[in-house]
């Protein structure tokens, strides 16, 4: 049971990556990723620190969140600024991404009212 | 409209995707896991993008289906922020040096080799 949530939570998240990258308007930085990034890891955080049910982490923790956020396809966008020549914006996208990850982590395990 | 083939092929991609990443996570439960699963992840995301916007640059289902869906479904970046938020310091700051490090290696790597095969 656990692998169809699991499956049914990545189909939306996957779907809901592409689109914000449809809706997201970026053509110097990439900010569809960062959001879904900075999204999922808030959510993710949020569900951990409740916790939740087996059913419910697998269907949003590892189904949606899982595939709503990406490391490959920030690490293409991070070469492919570094190699346009935009070295800067590339080192801002990587710290900023980071950071902001990790700060919304962070503030979804606060919000639920969970420990570290 | 045009696109809900597109969104189909994510969909798809990344179910199948997220499945290797939940299979691997059950067979060893382990920060370094998602670490090894992000640092493969981006290695194939490099190798694929140049041999298909070499090799099949008039598809437009590929690329969706293969970077879009499967490598970003396989690869998460919420669990890699997680892991360090609940990580000890010590542990916290290995793993996210040694996954942001590896990762762009990893990409670097996946683009090169690819790039050498096609201009063979």
């Amino acid at each position: 049971m656990t692998v169809l949530f699991v499956a049914l939570g990545a189909a939306a998240g996957a779907a809901l990556r592409y689109l914000t990258g449809r809706w997201v308007t970026s053509a110097k930085f990439p900010w569809p990723t960062l959001t879904v990034n900075v999204a999922g890891s808030l959510l993710l955080g949020f569900l951990i620190g409740l916790p939740v049910a087996p059913w419910l982490a697998a269907l949003l923790g590892t189904g949606f969140c899982g595939a709503l956020t990406t490391y490959s396809t920030f690490s293409l966008e991070t070469l492919q600024l570094a190699r346009g020549g935009q070295r800067l914006r590339a080192g801002a996208y990587v710290i900023i991404s980071l950071v902001a990850g990790l700060a919304a982590a962070y503030l979804g395990i606060l919000i639920a009212g969970g420990h570290r | 409209m045009r696109n809900i083939p597109v969104v189909v092929a994510v969909a798809v991609g990344g179910v199948v995707g997220a499945l290797a990443r939940y299979g691997l996570s059950t067979l060893w439960p382990s920060v370094w896991t998602v670490w090894a699963i992000n640092v493969t992840g981006c290695f194939l995301i490099g190798v694929l993008t140049v041999l298909i916007t070499r090799r099949r640059p008039e598809s437009r289902l590929i690329r969706p289906f293969w970077t879009t869906g499967v490598l970003g479904g396989y690869t998460t970046f919420s669990t890699a922020s997680v892991d360090v938020v609940r990580a000890t310091p010590a542990t916290a700051l290995a793993l996210l040096g040694a996954t942001i490090v590896s990762a762009l290696l990893a990409v670097w790597l996946g683009t090169a080799l690819a790039e050498r095969v096609v201009a063979r």
